[in-house]
């Protein structure tokens, strides 16, 4: 009796491993290279994108591809794990956004002496051994940012600018950035000190609140990135004030809303899927033995009430 | 009255019987027992075998030490949280928990400088304080385990952000510290420390659950609370026991993270929790307490990381990945019931 049960587990058991060898046989590569990408999400709509452009690029070129993350941007040591079972099936090249670029640091030299080409993305590591970053120039996207900003003012007024943080590589890239262009192009815009809102929605709400109330005489405000953007909208309406332009980057249900209405003036987005193609194309000229660019500009759309429904643009968005 | 004598004669029946037999239904429960055990093992071999025939990249001395690798700090967790769900508890601030240890390694070595044995064992020793705390909570305000540690849960998480101020915290300046889970004991072998250290923790483990007073108490605890009070054992001494010793492994598990990534990360440890009770369940421990073994604790954990492992090595999409790990879980428990209405 005892044993006839066991039977009937295991085969329960193997199930779902039988379900596993359909699957993927789907994956068979024949002879494909074969490209491990290593993200630092998966679930997230940003992440989905960035893989939609990889196997976008890998079914142009004729590769295979494999996409894995963490389930949050704080689970290093998942992403390490993921990173080493990557290596051990040995990709022809691997594809990988560090959460942290010290915790991989050994893994990558074990990529180097496995010769296989790493692409950086998203971040880049403080390691010479990927062969290539390719990421968002988030100071000229900033910049464009600021550009709009001045032409919605007409070249003159107060601006606040509500930033996600000031250490990590993003924040400065998209303060400075913006703080550069308006120095540099539009002398008649007075910038206020750049508050931090850790890109929380309602930190940056409350900021923004603070700013309108010893401002009254504000006439525009930048938030750097999705929390720090919808935080403003929130700050703006709560506050009841009209005519404040608002510029935004990445986008986010709330922000899509928000320039649909008009209480958004417009925002900034990255390319995920831009990203995706890039990361693929680098590591196939990778593997290919050709010679990469250090740095690759995956770009960024500015976006607005006219332009949101461009098919280029609808496509670099997320809700 | 009669109801109550049944199991209290169980109870000193169960606190005096060797390893192994310590659930009631007299004849062949402790083959039934082995049994479950058994389906575990039996699974994991099935495992490790398919994958070794599916991928040739699976069974080699590099992966499988690779797999052990990343077995060491969901096992340290399940080992430690086994004693408390064999009492009928449940442990939910073991993940944030390591990382609230992790963070608070980092303030004593890179900090307050202090020398890396010294805050090695305050981290441990701080593991244990939080698993005091919840030993306090359960059995002297007598909180549900449940809601207690969900509360430390979240507590852990905020007191790792405050003492970190949001951000990792580096070993840059202690470079053994990184050795203690990366670096080779074992001369010769390209064989990490961790490994070694979670096999001679869980061996230390199996023999306080089966040899020890306090092992026996804890199956006790598990199979009738009511009735190990009534036969004049401290139940609420032995608890807090219980919960402070979980406490010590969340405290090792924080060490061996933080050494791992040669930094402390705040943010991380959500989820680590469900893991562990996962590989607890897989190895065939009752949720509902009494009964349970190491062996099958470790062997859960391990199924868990050989399917994470294998499933990426045959590039199955990650979306399948959890599909198949739930589905093992089911399985692992269906079998643990039947076995259970066989008795």
């Amino acid at each position: 009796m005892n044993s006839r049960r066991a039977g009937a587990v295991l085969v329960a058991a193997a199930m779902p491993l039988a379900l596993t060898a359909c699957n993927s046989s789907d994956g068979a590569d024949g002879g494909k290279p074969r490209i491990a990408i290593v993200s630092k999400g998966f679930q997230q709509q940003f992440w989905q994108s960035v893989k939609k452009g990889a196997e976008q690029e890998a079914a142009k070129e004729g590769a295979t591809i494999t996409f894995v993350g963490p389930p949050t941007e704080a689970d290093v040591e998942q992403q390490t794990n993921m990173l080493s079972n990557a290596l051990a099936k040995s990709p022809d090249a691997i594809g990988f956004a560090a959460l942290d670029s010290k915790a991989s640091a050994p893994l990558l030299e074990q990529a180097k002496s496995q010769h296989i080409p790493v692409v950086a993305f998203d971040s880049g590591v403080e390691s010479d051994i990927p062969v290539t970053t390719a990421a968002t120039d988030n100071k000229a996207a900033a910049a464009e940012a600021a550009k709009h900003m001045a032409q919605l003012l007409g070249g003159k007024g107060k601006v606040a600018m509500v930033v996600h943080d000031q250490t990590s590589r993003s924040g400065i890239d998209r303060r400075d950035g913006f703080m550069e262009w308006m120095k540099k192009n539009a002398p008649g815009i007075k910038l206020l000190h750049p508050q931090y809102g850790g890109g929380d929605q309602i930190k940056s709400a409350d900021i923004t609140k603070s700013i309108i109330t010893s401002n009254p005489d504000i006439d525009g405000i930048y938030g750097s990135n999705e929390g720090s953007a919808i935080g403003v909208i929130n700050g703006v309406k709560e506050s009841r004030r009209k005519g404040i332009r608002i510029v935004g980057f990445d986008s986010g249900q709330a922000q899509i809303d928000a320039i649909s209405s008009g209480l958004e003036a417009g925002a900034v987005t990255q390319n995920p899927m831009g990203i995706g193609r890039e990361v693929v194309r680098a590591a196939m000229e990778a593997i290919d033995g050709k010679s990469v660019p250090k740095s690759i500009d995956t770009g960024f759309y500015w976006y607005d009430k006219s332009s949101m429904n461009d098919r280029k643009i609808q496509a670099a968005l997320y809700k | 009255m009669t109801t109550l004598k049944a199991p209290a004669d169980t109870v000193t029946k169960a606190a005096h019987a060797p390893a192994g037999e310590r659930t009631s239904g007299g004849l062949g429960a402790a083959a039934r027992d082995r049994l479950q055990q058994l389906l575990a093992f039996a699974g994991l071999i099935v495992i490790v075998a398919f994958f070794s025939l599916a991928s040739g990249d699976f069974f080699t001395y590099g992966n499988i030490t690779n797999v052990l690798f990343s077995t060491v700090v969901i096992g340290l967790l399940s080992v430690g949280t086994t004693f408390v769900i064999i009492t009928g508890g449940i442990d939910l601030s073991i993940g944030t928990g390591m990382a609230l240890c992790a963070v608070m390694s980092g303030a004593f070595i890179v900090r307050m400088g202090l020398p890396l044995p010294v805050g090695v064992l305050g981290a441990i020793l701080f593991g244990g304080l939080i698993g005091l705390v919840n030993g306090l909570n359960v059995a002297l305000l007598r909180i549900p385990p449940f809601i207690a540690t969900l509360a430390m849960m979240l507590v852990a998480q905020g007191l790792a952000l405050v003492i970190s101020h949001s951000a990792p915290i580096y070993f840059t300046n202690a470079p053994g510290y990184t050795r203690i889970s990366t670096g080779n004991l074992i001369p010769g072998a390209d064989f990490p420390n961790a490994v070694v250290i979670l096999v001679v923790v869980a061996v230390i483990a199996g023999v306080v659950l089966n040899k020890t007073t306090l092992g026996r108490y804890t199956y006790a605890i598990g199979s009738n609370e009511e009735a190990t009070a009534l036969s004049g054992i401290d139940v609420r001494k032995w608890k807090i026991v219980v919960y402070t010793l979980a406490g010590l492994f969340i405290g090792l598990a924080g060490v061996m993270i933080s050494a791992r990534l040669g930094s402390a990360q705040p943010a991380t440890g959500m989820g680590y929790e469900l893991q562990a009770i996962a590989a607890v369940v897989i190895g065939g421990t009752s949720l509902t307490g009494g009964k349970g073994s190491l062996v099958g604790t470790v062997i859960g954990a391990l199924i868990i990381s050989v399917l994470n492992n294998g499933l990426q090595i045959m590039s199955i999409p990650q979306e399948w990945q959890d599909v198949i790990l739930g589905c093992v879980i089911l399985v692992a428990v269906y079998a643990d019931m039947m076995r259970k209405r066989a008795a």
